[in-house]
């Protein structure tokens, strides 16, 4: 299973602005969080089709850290060691402005989580995840820029969730990801984990 | 055929009903109640739950019903068997059940067509879809701090194959506190029946056996506190029985 957070990165936060008013009445406590589930998974050089009516997704690039072990209420100490590698992967979401409602249709469909190469990693959050549409660095997402690191972000879900060997916790996507539409090639890159290809199809799922 | 799973004598066995307080294993034996530990009965693939999908309960929360269904998933995490131990974190203030009916698919498909919908049904059982309020945010509402705690949805005992129920949208639904009815409505009064949803999730996400929907819960919401026995019951489906527990009995080491 893929858990992904949302608004964990100062870049997002200022994209997406005050947070006061309707609907949200006040900036995440807790890593506002979402599921990403098994149809959602392909491989490397994938053709994602899009749902009709659906000329472009938003891609964003993002690292998960990948669990080695069963893994609840973690603490600050030993969470990291619970991580046994991380994974490169293109979270891919119809356009939503709004983070009210759970994002089913925009994030759950068939294909919308090309998931590339692992690699362990002993500095995180020193990774930078670029992401280029038809050759065109659109995207860079620094995990310095995360503001719950990977240990404080798996402590924090882990309080309530316990995450089995094999899950994947997604550190953060940015919000308004750029967009890449149909007949394009995306390639996602973090140095020193590799590069994730795929392509959007032409024709609709 | 009611089917079931528990944990028994070292091995995880399908079993059959069996008049009593009992169950049937694939050979024959008899094994009493309390004897062996109830599982849900099928693993698990996507859980879908819906949110405000009777009339009533969306007016009871002070919200107009949606337009287009509102779905959330749960992980595997949060789903556990007849007669589990539910954890009430201490401190909270609204901890409520939701009985509904969950089915549970039996066949691959993509962009179903409504009038083949039920092709796609294994069966059904029943759950309990636990919630915490006072976690409640609005990023992504339900949100899982609220929704996908470890433990909170129960789910069982028995899967009903399709079959067997002639018309499962016209089912009682019953929730008792301590043998004291707090909750009871009609599947009939579902928003979105199971025609629609199978057809609305499998537009865009190809829906796979084992995948379980969890269809919404009328109105007659109530707080659960440590020590109450929720039976959350379905006609011709199942009774599903779950205690709440407090944090010292649930994170204690003796068991």
């Amino acid at each position: 299973m893929y858990y992904g957070v949302i608004l964990n990165d100062r870049q997002s936060l200022e994209r997406i602005g005050p947070l006061d008013g309707a609907p949200y009445k006040g900036a995440p406590k807790a890593p506002a969080l979402y599921i990403k589930p098994a149809n959602t998974v392909c491989a490397q050089g994938a053709a994602v089709r899009l749902p009709k009516g659906s000329p472009s997704v938003e891609v964003a690039g993002a690292i998960g850290l990948v669990m080695g072990r069963a893994a609840g209420r973690l603490t600050l100490a030993n969470a990291l060691e619970a991580v046994s590698e991380v994974v490169l992967v293109a979270d891919l979401s119809l356009p939503h402005d709004s983070y009210y409602r759970p994002p089913i249709r925009e994030k759950c469909f068939d294909g919308s989580l090309p998931v590339g190469p692992r690699a362990k990693i002993a500095d995180i959050e020193a990774l930078v995840v670029t992401t280029q549409v038809d050759g065109v660095e659109v995207e860079r997402f620094a995990l310095a820029d995360l503001l719950r690191d990977p240990a404080r972000l798996l402590v924090d879900v882990t309080e309530f969730m316990t995450l089995g060997a094999g899950d994947v916790l997604l550190t953060g996507v940015h919000y308004h990801a750029p967009q890449a539409g149909r007949g394009s090639r995306v390639e996602i890159h973090a140095e020193g984990v590799g590069a994730l290809s795929f392509s959007i199809a032409e024709g609709d799922a | 055929m009611k089917r079931g799973r528990i944990a028994y004598n070292g091995a995880i066995l399908d079993v059959t009903e069996t008049p009593g307080e009992a169950v049937r294993l694939a050979d024959g034996r008899v094994v009493a109640e309390g004897a062996f530990t109830w599982l849900p009965p099928v693993e698990v693939g996507t859980v879908f739950a819906l949110g405000l999908n009777y009339a009533d309960h969306a007016r009871e929360l002070a919200f107009k019903a949606p337009e287009t269904p509102l779905v959330f998933l749960k992980g595997p995490n949060t789903i556990v068997g007849h007669k589990a131990r539910t954890r009430r974190p201490d401190g909270v203030a609204y901890m409520h059940y939701e009985c509904e009916l969950a089915v549970v698919i039996g066949k691959k498909g993509f962009q179903i067509a409504k009038e083949n919908a039920f092709d796609h049904v294994a069966g059904y059982t029943v759950a309990n879809d636990y919630a915490i309020r006072d976690y409640l945010e609005n990023y992504y509402r339900p949100n899982l701090r609220v929704k996908n705690r470890d433990g909170c949805t129960p789910l069982g005992p028995w899967l009903i194959d399709r079959d067997d129920v002639s018309n499962p949208l016209a089912l009682k639904l019953t929730t008792r506190i301590n043998g004291v009815t707090t909750q009871s409505g009609t599947t009939a009064d579902m928003i979105f029946d199971i025609p629609t949803l199978i057809a609305y999730l499998s537009s865009f996400m190809t829906l796979n056996p084992g995948d379980v929907i969890l269809t919404g819960t009328p109105e007659g919401l109530a707080d659960t506190k440590p020590g109450d026995v929720i039976e959350t019951e379905i006609e011709n489906i199942c009774r599903l029985v779950n205690t709440i527990v407090d944090d010292a009995t649930y994170f204690a080491s003796t068991n």
